[in-house]
């Protein structure tokens, strides 16, 4: 057979068509069909490189970016950055000025965005990986947690705004802001759990069974341990999204000239991620 | 207690089982959590947008002036909408080809040890905050712009763009890499075996196959891009103005909510309730946007990845 020549080549393929004989594999090899399969394996080639050219652009563009990025950070940043800068509250006076508050405002609302995401986070996981069964709900609950995930930011803000600073009166404060980051880091810390979770094989939990053991000795002996490592992949990945995300703080409101450093879940705050400082 | 030997098996007991039980019950809550933004959004947030968004009547036609702050106050939302989708199609024509080249690079073309390299890279670029992409623009893009085009203003849609294009792009590039991979590799092997070049390869075989999940890499990244706030919010400004000019002054709609809830607006007051409209709007069109993509994943997948 004489395929490849044929699926490859467009112009032998249209000549084809014209002749009517498209159905039927074309007789042997012409030597005229030969000299044309030949000139075009050079254009062929010449395309190949210059797609292959092309694709390495746009990688270096990518990666040069990250650098001209992080040089540009660094070089406008590190002059500015020294200890009296970390450890004074903000000032009208710019060489007076500092993050100390905000510092430790990130500290508070990620410290009580992570007491609460990670348990539920994990524990969702747990139950939609191990318990839940496999039905049409389990799909929705799939494509659910997906939307969960792209939902803006600003959006989970507002809803803080309206839920927990207004309905809840919990005001303006630390956990105001944990609570509205928990929602929307637990999207991102559920799907890596999950994940973590099913690269877990059967047969450990098969074994476990074997010995004895009930589903949550199972669980909490075997199967969270071996997923461990994973899960904490994607801890670590949505705390540094939660720290650096600044929209859904601005919405609750924890934007403010503070000068002092929060000492309880319901005083306001001041974060490092504020566009004001 | 026995030695290890003697001791003999016993079934759990019922206080074993209603542990079990227990903790079965405690994970669905953990899980059903998963639905609190549900129930806070539809009995909380909604009531309080769709009212303000009837009062305002958004979008109407003939008023296509954003004014909610100062006198004369006019609610046309179409100037926010025009600034969104303008920096959405810029990030778009900067991060699509981009994205989908360093994807197809990393399916198609590099070894092991050149993905290995890559991949983090792209994940620390997708991983810098957003604030830090906004003083990106406004301390490098724009100066740079101001360069080539001397007209350009402080804060301009084409910088905004063009950071916005930047995030996106490591998300264009992970997602549309998943795609191709989920091609199997069989299909491309076939194609070499006729002769094919890995261009051809790449592009009449590969592509075509993972054609619904690349589609919707770029529509999940525009919604990404719609949905970005505070890059646009630093780079963009806020003048809110019908323009095409991507070097003039615009405002998002994200970036109008950022505005009014740092400014001196007082709550619960007619200028401070647009932000629940303005992001009624914006949630249809994102949710819109990302169900379509699943959609399009579901409906015209061509290959099954596993």
């Amino acid at each position: 057979m004489y395929v490849g020549h044929r699926f490859l080549d467009d112009r032998s393929e249209k000549r084809a068509a014209r002749g009517g004989s498209s159905t039927l594999p074309p007789g042997p090899i012409l030597p005229n069909d030969q000299r044309e399969f030949a000139s075009n394996l050079k254009w062929r080639k010449f395309k190949a490189s210059l797609f292959y050219g092309s694709l390495v652009f746009s990688v270096a563009t990518a990666v040069l970016l990250l650098c001209l990025l992080l040089m540009e950070l660094a070089l406008q940043g590190a002059f500015w950055l020294d200890w009296q800068f970390i450890t004074s509250f903000p000032s009208r006076f710019p060489e007076r000025a500092g993050i100390w508050s905000a510092i430790w405002g990130s500290l508070w609302v990620i410290t009580c965005t992570s007491g609460i995401a990670i348990p539920l986070g994990i524990g969702a996981a747990v139950y939609l990986e191990e318990y839940a069964k496999k039905t049409k709900f389990g799909s929705f609950i799939e494509i659910n947690i997906s939307n969960l995930a792209g939902v803006p930011s600003i959006i989970y803000g507002l809803l803080g705004l309206v839920v927990f600073v207004r309905t809840f009166g919990l005001g303006r404060s630390v956990i105001s802001g944990a609570l509205t980051m928990s929602l929307l880091i637990l999207p991102i810390i559920i799907v890596a759990a999950r994940e973590a979770l099913k690269t877990v094989p059967n047969t450990i939990r098969e074994a476990a069974y074997a010995l004895g053991a009930t589903k949550w000795q199972a669980i909490r002996a075997h199967v969270l341990p071996a997923a461990l490592p994973g899960i904490l992949t994607g801890v670590i990945l949505s705390l540094s999204r939660a720290i650096g995300e600044t929209a859904p703080l601005i919405m609750v409101g924890a934007v403010a000239y503070v000068a002092f450093v929060p000492d309880s879940l319901t005083r306001c705050v001041h974060r490092s991620a504020n566009p004001d400082l | 207690m026995p030695p290890l030997g003697r001791r003999r098996w016993t079934s759990p007991t019922s206080s074993a089982k209603y542990g079990e039980e227990l903790i079965k019950g405690a994970l669905l809550l953990c899980a059903l959590c998963l639905f609190s933004p549900h129930l806070g959004l539809s009995t909380y947030w909604f009531p309080k947008a769709s009212c303000s968004s009837t009062r305002f009547s958004l979008g109407f036609p003939d008023r296509n002036k954003w004014t909610p702050i100062i006198e004369p106050q006019s609610f046309g939302v179409l100037p926010l909408l025009a600034g969104t989708v303008q920096v959405a199609v810029g990030a778009g024509i900067i991060a699509i080809p981009l994205g989908l080249g360093c994807a197809l690079f990393l399916s198609e073309y590099a070894s092991r040890g050149v993905r290995d390299v890559l991949k983090p890279i792209l994940e620390i670029l997708a991983g810098i905050p957003t604030v830090v992409y906004g003083y990106f623009a406004i301390t490098s893009v724009t100066p740079l712009l101001s360069k080539i085009f001397p007209q350009t203003e402080v804060f301009n849609a084409a910088s905004a763009a063009i950071v916005v294009g930047i995030m996106i792009l490591p998300m264009i590039a992970s997602l549309c890499d998943d795609a191709l991979r989920s091609v199997p590799s069989g299909v491309r092997f076939a194609g070499y075996s006729l002769g094919a070049t890995k261009f051809e390869v790449s592009t009449r075989v590969v592509v075509p196959g993972a054609a619904s999940g690349i589609f919707a890499s770029f529509v999940l990244a525009l919604s990404r891009a719609i949905g970005e706030t505070m890059a646009v919010t630093l780079a963009a400004g806020a003048n809110p103005t019908l323009t095409l000019n991507p070097l003039e002054s615009i405002q998002t709609m994200t970036a109008f909510m950022v505005q009014i809830s740092m400014g001196d607006v007082v709550a619960d007051s007619l200028e401070y309730q647009t932000i629940f409209a303005v992001g009624l709007l914006l949630f249809v069109i994102t949710l819109t946007m990302n169900l379509s993509a699943f959609w399009v994943v579901r409906r015209f997948r061509k290959y099954k990845s596993d």
